[in-house]
């Protein structure tokens, strides 16, 4: 199957961008280059097309039930116009997906997704519906996504609406505000760990906003980025990658994440059961932060040993652009994650040794 | 893309400098173009032995690694250093900084190769 088209693409081949098949879609990996690209972000601003990513909409009366049911983290906490990260868990406690769920109303939540889990997503959500009073709706396609990052974002994107941006706070959502003349629904949310925000429309807008932004961002140095910083950066900031960091057979507990898992909601949510036996039982392996003391550069893959034996892997490896040291996250059996112990990562034929690290790598 | 004269070229874009019966090796510069920043290179140790197709090296950007292979057969002399400290030369020219230097096995093993000539003409239907 060939890959789909984001509204943006042209734009893309007009900016020069290294455009490759990611998760089913052509996007640019890089324009100028991913270190220039993570650097803009990180001190001033970049713009990223994620116009791949699923939106997933759930309506009607039991809407706030179901998807408090669906989701590990406490979906009643929030409030209209709020957004809260989460994971869907499998009832093994494997993670079906992480996303956001934007609540417009107690009967009305927007489900963020990753690309590559669309279609698994989407089926889930109707499979697991039972007498739950909802509509469930894939409009993915129809919606149109891009994400203004750096500390520059506020600055730049309040030049194209006279709606106050800092209205909108870290997790929060404003609907139907008109960036460059178009409808938008636009959140101040990101992938990067810097300040930022997440703008949607349809698909004919997005094109008209991405222009808009690339124009009255110039004044301060604004770069279309690609996928490869968004990996690097969002790596930097200890936010997990599907398919990475979690999976289907890696729970949210494993991958450090608790804080994102209601162990103790009041109310049923798949998974809850067996998160809470690994929990009470304690985990066998679990994600921590190395840096290598040797030479190399473990990336995602490479084996992780300690006396010889396996203990695991890494789950996302670079030398960091902001702290320029090699660092990854390693899932590893849980008695060598104290911070300090040495371990060997299998690079090639070669064993380089590194040691285990906090994994908050970026400290702000 | 620039192709220096009077080399040996792989289809994998490593080159070879033939100086008697030694020779150096090293990648072209449409290889560091495409790999982008060059942040860690991987080189074997002196008197290695490696046979033509192994690979030897390898060459980290940010983004990824890919291994580096023999061009021909042959026994490591000596190792540029200077990449060790300094990467990112490989950017600055591609050419100039050499990954190794070998003792040639089989000099027949030469004619496989191509020209320069004959890279610049690959190259042009690669793009």
């Amino acid at each position: 199957m060939d890959a789909k088209k984001t509204p943006l693409y042209d734009e893309h081949v007009k900016l020069g961008g290294n455009v490759v098949d990611y998760a089913g879609w052509f996007l640019p990996v890089q324009y100028e280059g991913l270190v220039p690209e993570h650097e803009a972000v990180r001190n001033a601003v970049g713009l990223f097309d994620v116009s791949h990513m699923g939106e997933i909409t759930i309506k009607g009366k039991d809407a706030l039930a179901y998807v408090n049911y669906l989701m590990t983290n406490d979906i009643s906490t929030i409030v209209d116009n709020q957004v809260i990260y989460t994971f869907m868990c499998h009832p093994t406690g494997g993670v079906v997906d992480d996303l956001l769920v934007y609540r417009y109303d107690g009967e009305f939540f927007y489900l963020v997704v990753n690309a590559a889990n669309i279609e698994k997503d989407h089926k889930w959500i109707l499979d697991n519906k039972g007498d739950f009073d909802v509509e469930i709706e894939n409009i993915s396609d129809s919606v149109g996504e891009v994400a203004i990052q750096g500390p520059m974002a506020e600055k730049v994107l309040q030049k194209l609406t006279d709606y106050d941006l800092s209205q909108i706070k870290f997790f929060h959502l404003k609907r139907d505000v008109e960036i460059a003349g178009v409808n938008c629904m636009v959140s101040r949310t990101g992938y990067t760990g810097e300040d930022g925000f997440e703008v949607y429309s349809d698909n004919e807008g997005i094109v008209k906003v991405w222009n808009a932004i690339l124009e009255a961002g110039q004044d301060e140095g604004i770069k279309p980025t690609g996928l490869g910083c968004r990996d690097t950066l969002r790596f930097e900031a200890s936010l997990p990658l599907y398919g990475h960091e979690m999976d289907d057979e890696i729970t949210p507990l494993e991958a450090g994440f608790k804080y994102f898992v209601k162990l103790d909601k009041e109310s049923d949510f798949i998974g809850k059961d067996a998160l809470n036996k690994m929990w009470s039982e304690g985990l066998e392996r679990k994600l921590a932060g190395i840096e290598l003391i040797d030479r190399g550069i473990a990336r995602e893959g490479y084996e992780i040993y300690k006396d010889g034996e396996k203990i695991g892997h890494i789950t996302t490896g670079y030398k960091s652009p902001t702290l320029d040291k090699v660092i990854g996250n390693a899932l590893i059996r849980t008695e060598f994650t104290e911070l300090g112990t040495e371990v060997d990562v299998k690079i090639r034929n070669k064993f380089a040794k590194a040691k285990v690290i906090s994994k908050k790598f970026l400290k702000k | 893309m620039k192709v220096a004269k009077g080399l040996f070229y792989t289809k994998d874009h490593e080159w070879v400098k033939v100086e008697g019966d030694e020779a150096f090796i090293g990648i072209s510069d449409y290889a560091q173009h495409h790999l982008g920043d060059i942040v860690y290179v991987e080189l074997p140790d002196v008197d290695d032995e490696f046979e033509k197709g192994e690979d030897f090296a390898a060459v980290e950007s940010v983004k990824a690694a890919s291994d580096v292979f023999m061009p021909v057969g042959g026994k490591v002399v000596a190792i540029n250093e200077d990449l060790m400290d300094d990467p990112a030369l490989l950017n600055q020219d591609a050419f100039e900084n050499w990954l190794i230097k070998v003792e040639l096995a089989d000099k027949a093993e030469l004619e496989e190769l191509m020209n320069d000539e004959d890279y610049e003409k690959f190259l042009a239907e690669e793009e």
